[in-house]
């Protein structure tokens, strides 16, 4: 039974050692950081900041030294982020690198994609998007009609993504085409190129969103020759890839802390002499979260330990999805304050922020049904 | 020290505590057979010091016995008498084989070596040798730990849980103590509550595996429309949030014994409280949904799990009581204490001066 994957497991001293340094950076940095910025936990972009990180050697910290890294485990890193995520710092600029692309570069890339790209993302200089959904392929990932077709020593791409985060921001977007013949899986002939998007024939228009936020893209490749070097890892085995990223999206503390903003301004709101109702929701909330930290801590032991925990991950997601979505619903009960856009207090701007927001939560990065699913599978029923 | 005591105790379990034994037992029949294994093997005394005679395992050794009697209904204080043992042996008292029990709700006075007073909702109270309980000091008005032999108490009013485990009310009028001491240092007067807390939110989350694997077999079997109802999403998505429920309990469970190596960890344990308790609500409704009526039958032994975690979270605190006291101490430290307290390990004491008593 894969519930056993989750057993308890507390940081390492050496990992905790960071959180005193990172708590006096985020001070140092981020004082009078208004709760109405740190709400856009990561999807808030600042570029100097990023590079402030990438000095301290908190970014891509679990790459090798030679490229740049800090050879720092999984929980050196979490220590890292959950703090800069508890401070609603933001991060969005490098964190796609950070969390994925470095990775991925690291795991398939060659020695001299490696030596490419590697430094400057642990700089917190070089961004990343991903490119995976496309209009008529969401959760149907293999769908995907995008495709890089070989030409002499480079390779033609022709379609389009979209919902593609930051990639009006990026310096590369990471995206998933198809390739060669009809295979005869669905998800084989699929393959991952590092697309610089500055190249001709690539078009980006933001999509603003619901709150008149500009965060996702759509994105058009027209003819677009990329040298062959721009594809990473295996051809025709980018599914595999795609999928051995998972883990690492789906269990990380930002999974479930997206509305701590909101939390704190709640608590602050609501003062020192809660009543009843108020101080029993703050402490069953913080209970759930707690539960999720240790959960998604567990998951990081087994990625230190080597494995392939796709499954516990989705668990760590779905709930912490869930989680984040009830935040704002259960706040705007606890007082008669109404959210506002504008005016109000810290506490009403950040409520009508996150509740906006709050549907995002269990569509990026996979939706509650697709995860859901996942984890039948592996309870044994598909 | 772990993978030892939960293979012996498994077998033990798995020999014993049939689901015709547990039903048996419901109702208050005292399970002698269970309790003279258990006792030959040395469990209850795990967590005794050395030289007192026990094993001097820790709580997180201790978990796996705990979620093992949640996961077979065991239908005896397993628990309480692990945590009593431990007050016991950390007050520099000997331990006792025996059963033993807790009273967590109390309000009982000590003068000299007598006590009076009324112990409430004792689990076995009317068949363990003896209660563990704190009593206040009749001169000083300081809690004191006290052991009281069951055969003293003046009265004895029975009760049952909603899964047939005895709660006794139980009376004392000058009766003599078995023993006392000081309120060990760093131990709360709501050790015991605390305590309790913890054994539950063990025990259900080791129902809430066992209930999870015995409904995911159920749907993985049982045709309807001429294939097994677990192929129809429906019933996927369903037990998949069982499953999150059963992985979120079992973790912070495991975290609130884990912690609590030195003192208990209130913090910790009141999460545990919290998940186990909103987790049993959830699986207990998802298992009975998805078994149809055979699981609303006597026969079928879904109701062994269901009735007890039923019945556990709302035992030693409900997941409101605790969820208070968590919500008072956040908001008393303001949004800047707010995330250290929640990345430190829970060892801090948890306010209750303003929430209901148990
Ligand atoms: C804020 C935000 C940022 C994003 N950033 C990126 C990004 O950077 N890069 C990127 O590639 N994508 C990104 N996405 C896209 C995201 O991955 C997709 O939204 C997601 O995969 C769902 O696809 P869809 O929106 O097309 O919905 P659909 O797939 O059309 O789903 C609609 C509904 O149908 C349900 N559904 C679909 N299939 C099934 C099924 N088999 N069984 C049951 N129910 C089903 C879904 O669960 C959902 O409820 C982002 C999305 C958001 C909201």
């Amino acid at each position: 039974m894969p519930i056993s994957q989750f057993t308890y497991s507390r940081l390492p001293p050496e990992a905790e050692v960071l959180r005193v340094e990172v708590r006096e950076f985020i001070q140092q940095t981020l004082a009078d950081y208004p709760p109405t910025l740190s709400a856009q936990s990561w999807m808030g972009f600042d570029a100097e900041f990023s590079k402030k990180l990438g000095a301290k050697g908190w970014v891509g910290m679990a790459l090798p030294k030679a490229y740049g890294g800090a050879e720092a485990g999984p929980f050196a890193r979490y220590v890292i982020i959950e703090e800069l995520l508890a401070a609603g710092a933001p991060v969005s600029a490098h964190w796609i690198a950070d969390r994925q692309s470095g990775p991925l570069i690291n795991r398939f890339g060659t020695e001299a994609q490696k030596q490419h790209y590697l430094p400057a993302i642990c700089r917190g200089e070089s961004y990343f998007c991903i490119g995976m959904s496309e209009p008529n392929s969401g959760s149907d990932l293999a769908s995907i009609k995008s495709n890089a077709v070989r030409d002499g020593d480079s390779w033609v791409l022709n379609g389009q993504k979209v919902w593609t985060t930051n990639a009006h921001h990026s310096h590369y977007m990471i995206a998933l085409v198809r390739t060669g013949e009809k295979p005869a899986s669905r998800h084989d002939g699929m393959s991952q190129f590092i697309v610089d998007l500055s190249l001709p024939g690539i078009t980006i228009r933001p999509i603003r969103d619901l709150a008149g936020g500009e965060h996702f893209n759509e994105v058009f490749f027209d003819n677009v020759r990329v040298p062959a070097d721009a594809l990473i890892g295996a051809e025709g085995k980018g599914w595999d890839q795609v999928t051995a990223e998972l883990a690492f999206e789906r269990s990380g503390p930002e999974r479930f802390l997206s509305c701590m903003a909101l939390l704190k301004t709640l608590i602050d709101a609501v003062g020192k002499e809660p009543n009843a109702m108020q101080s029993r929701e703050i402490g069953r909330l913080s209970a759930k979260l707690l539960t999720l930290r240790n959960m998604s801590l567990s998951v990081t032991a087994q990625l230190v330990a080597g494995e392939h925990p796709t499954w516990a991950a989705s668990c760590v997601k779905d709930l912490g999805n869930v989680f984040e979505q009830e935040l704002p619903e259960v706040a705007q009960l606890l007082l008669e304050t109404e959210p506002r856009q504008e005016g109000g207090s810290e506490y009403a701007r950040v409520l009508a922020y996150l509740t906006q927001m709050a549907p995002s939560f269990s569509l990026r990065g996979g939706t509650r049904e697709i995860l859901r699913g996942i984890i039948a599978r592996g309870l044994g029923l598909r | 020290m772990r993978e030892l005591f939960e293979a012996t105790i498994e077998r033990l379990f798995a020999d014993i505590a049939t689901s015709h034994y547990v039903l048996s037992c419901e109702g208050g029949e005292w399970p002698a057979e269970l309790w003279a294994a258990l006792e030959e093997s040395g469990f209850a005394l795990a967590g005794v010091a050395e030289d007192l005679g026990g094993a001097e395992a820790t709580w997180a050794d201790m978990y796996v016995l705990v979620r093992a009697a949640g996961r077979f209904s065991v239908p005896a204080p397993l628990g309480e008498s692990l945590l009593a043992n431990w007050l016991l042996s950390k007050a520099g008292l000997e331990g006792h084989a025996g059963p033993l029990s807790i009273a967590a709700n109390s309000v009982l006075v000590i003068d000299d070596e007598r006590i009076s007073g009324i112990a409430h909702a004792v689990p076995w109270g009317r068949s363990v040798d003896a209660i563990v309980a704190i009593a206040t000091t009749l001169a000083e008005g300081t809690p004191q730990l006290v052991l009281l032999q069951r055969s003293t108490a003046a009265q004895v009013t029975q009760s049952l849980n909603v899964a047939g485990e005895p709660r006794d009310d139980l009376s004392f009028s000058d009766a003599l103590v078995l023993a006392q001491a000081a309120l060990p240092v760093g131990l709360d007067v709501d050790v015991l509550a605390q305590g309790g807390a913890m054994l539950r939110a063990g025990q259900a989350a080791g129902a809430l595996h066992a209930l999870l694997d015995m409904t995911a077999g159920y749907a993985r079997e049982r045709q309807q429309f001429g294939k097994a109802i677990g192929s129809f999403q429906a019933i996927q998505q369903q037990l998949a949030v069982f499953a999150e429920q059963t992985a979120a309990a079992g973790i912070a469970a495991e975290a609130a014994f884990t912690e609590s190596d030195n003192g208990l960890a209130a913090l910790t344990i009141a999460a545990a409280k919290i998940s186990t308790s909103e987790a049993a609500s959830v699986a207990a409704g998802i298992a009975h949904s998805v078994h149809g009526a055979i699981g609303f039958t006597e026969e079928y032994p879904l109701h062994l799990l269901t009735r007890r975690l039923w019945a556990w979270r709302s035992e030693f605190g409900s997941a409101s009581l605790w969820s208070q006291r968590l919500g008072q101490q956040i908001c008393s430290g303001g949004s800047a204490g707010y995330w250290p307290l929640l990345t430190s390990h829970g060892q801090q004491p948890l306010n209750n001066s303003a929430s209901t008593p148990l």
